[in-house]
């Protein structure tokens, strides 16, 4: 028994060797089949490329300089002036917190709400393809357009849906984007974005082994046990992959700012403050160093998102 | 303890009656199979004892209580599952004590029985491995691990050992047979391998469409199996059935014949046919025999070398004492 036991199953310690080298690979024919492969990637490659690299590099080459468009153009180099500035502004760790709170407050709402529905919509239930098209909705309204409808339909405090609510129950209608900013953005951003985190962590619900929830059953685990010991930590990963690709869209959230408060009542983010020096202060030396703030802080985020992802590839 | 009666107990999906009403008693301590083809509702009866379907009507008795309502946490059984339904992100150890952390049982009494279990199953070296790092035999063992320490009142087995190849299955078999001789509890086994059945089995309950067939030790459902399906199904190779003139001589619809029960000649015998294809086992000899004008192929076992080729000509000649007799309803006659 022990001896025919020892051995790993073959097929999880073949398949890595097996796809990691291409066998043919030395084949002329192959070789050749490469060089063509490679020649008709190169212009979706250049073009991505180049897409990348030239504001990149206008970026950089921005940040180090005194750039003022309407107060004498180029006013030459100033080395880390720029960097420094935009650190040491007022406005600065503002933003950064007001960043932080706002990203933090839609990943908490949208990571929550989205395992509890992904765990509703999971159940069989009558029009479950109707339900599951509307729930991801939301997904597919642009920023702009969502944010203008909540500004104006929900949030108005004269004619807004939540303030006929208010009224109904008679309490004084909430003036939500200048009272509640913070919250009026985490708000309408959630609802965006729940739509993403919800359809992620069902396709990862869905494939939790029926059976080890009916052990656990069997082993004397209650519904909450069952969820906190299985479900959960079947989750853990689909969890982590939407908490990195939202950080990453939601660092550079702008138009639900832009059209609600337009950066008042602390809801000054990064972004947004990057968009005032640029556009408002007409400082494009001052907002690029922003901007490659920005990118280092996105980079961070991007590089832990590739080794988990590349994880979960490999497993 | 661990004796379960079933009191017309049956279970509807919809309209679809998957198990019509049926009584089955099952001792304490005894190795019981459920053995069939599949979609018989063997498993199905099997969740339905461990409490993870609803019967539809019915009583289910455990060691005399009511247990018909009762959650499955509350049975105090074991299950083992076909896919093992180990918790992939614990380690070996956790999964083991994973039911006795939710029966909160405290301090030194998990680390004491995990111990016992890993010893018994050879698993001491593995404790802190994942699920995922293991063999298929090792995880089977793990999923045993998990039932023992429970010390439930009556283990079910789901096909346990469906899924291992051929060589590791009569490994696991015998440890599983093992395994019931030392802990002397009542188990519960559910395969369509009628070899497992026969060879691990104190009873055996033959099921189809949901009927239970017939109940009896394995010798019993080999030497008079009560229907024409329950002989057929047990014993390999399958029984050759004969119907017609032959049959007519016996007094019967149908004769049964099992292939180790035919004498084979080359000069003389009852029946004469073709030889179509031999299977040489070396302790062995199978021949499917065709054009003996009794039935299309007539299986024949013969004991050592035999040396029948394709297209010779063979002569059988059946046991008589051993020949099974059934009427137009498949039912055996006395």
């Amino acid at each position: 028994m022990a001896t025919q036991d020892s051995q790993p199953a073959d097929g999880l310690m073949a398949a890595p060797a097996a796809s990691g080298k291409p066998a043919a690979s030395d084949l002329g024919g192959t070789r050749h089949a490469r060089a063509a492969a490679r020649l008709m990637m190169a212009p979706a490659v250049i073009l991505l490329l180049g897409w990348m690299l030239v504001p990149l590099t206008m970026t950089l080459y921005f940040s180090f300089k005194k750039y003022l468009p309407l107060r004498g153009g180029d006013l030459g180099w100033v080395g880390f002036d720029n960097y420094v500035r935009f650190v040491s502004s007022s406005a600065f760790w503002p933003s950064v917190q007001a960043t932080l709170v706002i990203v933090g407050g839609v990943l908490a709402i949208t990571v929550v709400l989205g395992v509890g529905l992904a765990i509703l919509l999971n159940q069989p239930m009558w029009g479950q393809g109707i339900v599951r098209v509307l729930v991801i909705a939301p997904f597919f309204v642009m920023p702009t357009v969502s944010a203008l409808v909540w500004k104006n339909m929900f949030m108005d405090p004269v004619n807004g849906l939540l303030a006929h609510l208010w009224k109904a129950f008679g309490a004084e209608p909430l003036v939500w984007l200048t009272q509640a900013s913070t919250q009026s953005i985490i708000l309408i951003v959630s609802w965006q974005w729940l739509p993403f985190a919800t359809l992620i962590l069902l396709t990862a619900i869905q494939s939790l082994d029926r059976e080890q929830l009916e052990a656990a059953e069997m082993d004397g685990a209650p519904p909450h046990k069952r969820f906190a010991f299985i479900t959960l930590p079947h989750l853990s990963r689909a969890i982590t992959v939407v908490v990195l690709i939202q950080t990453i869209f939601l660092l550079s959230i702008f138009a639900e700012i832009f059209v609600t408060t337009q950066g008042a009542f602390g809801t000054k983010t990064l972004t947004y403050l990057i968009f005032q020096r640029v556009l408002e202060s007409q400082n494009i030396g001052l907002g690029s160093a922003g901007g490659v703030y920005a990118i280092i802080l996105a980079n961070i985020v991007a590089i832990f998102l590739m080794r988990i992802v590349g994880k979960n590839l490999d497993a | 303890m661990g004796r379960i009666t079933l009191d017309q107990v049956s279970k509807r999906f919809g309209d679809v009656e998957v198990i019509p009403p049926l009584d089955l008693t099952i001792e304490d301590g005894e190795f019981t199979v459920f053995v069939g083809p599949s979609g018989c509702g063997k498993t199905t009866l099997l969740r339905l004892i461990a409490g993870l379907e609803d019967v539809s009507a019915g009583q289910i008795r455990i060691d005399k209580q009511d247990a018909t309502m009762v959650p499955p946490s509350k049975r105090g059984l074991a299950m083992v599952f076909q896919s093992y339904a180990l918790y992939p992100h614990m380690s070996v150890r956790k999964n083991i004590a994973f039911p006795m952390r939710m029966a909160k049982i405290p301090a030194d009494e998990p680390t004491r029985r995990i111990d016992a279990a890993a010893k018994a199953l050879n698993l001491t070296d593995y404790l802190d491995r994942r699920p995922g790092q293991l063999s298929g035999g090792q995880r089977q063992r793990v999923a045993i691990g998990r039932a023992i320490v429970r010390e439930p009142s009556a283990f079910l087995f789901d096909e346990p050992l469906s899924n291992l190849d051929a060589a590791l299955r009569v490994g696991m078999r015998l440890e599983i047979s093992e395994l019931h001789e030392r802990l002397e509890t009542t188990m519960i086994y559910v395969t369509h391998d009628q070899v497992e059945a026969m060879t691990m089995a104190d009873k055996i309950v033959v099921l189809h469409a949901g009927v239970i067939e017939q109940v009896g030790s394995p010798l019993e459902l080999y030497h008079t199996p009560r229907n024409k399906f329950v002989a057929g199904f047990i014993g390999s190779p399958k029984m050759n059935f004969i119907e017609g003139e032959e049959a007519a001589k016996f007094d019967a619809h149908t004769i049964g014949i099992r292939p180790e029960h035919i004498e084979v000649s080359g000069e003389e015998g009852a029946w004469s046919g073709v030889v179509s294809v031999s299977e040489h086992l070396g302790s062995d000899t199978f021949f499917h025999v065709h054009n003996t004008g009794l039935a299309e192929t007539i299986t024949v076992r013969a004991g050592g070398e035999v040396g029948f080729r394709h297209g010779d000509l063979i002569f059988l000649t059946p046991r008589s004492d051993v020949i099974h007799r059934f009427d137009a309803q498949g039912l055996r006659i006395a």
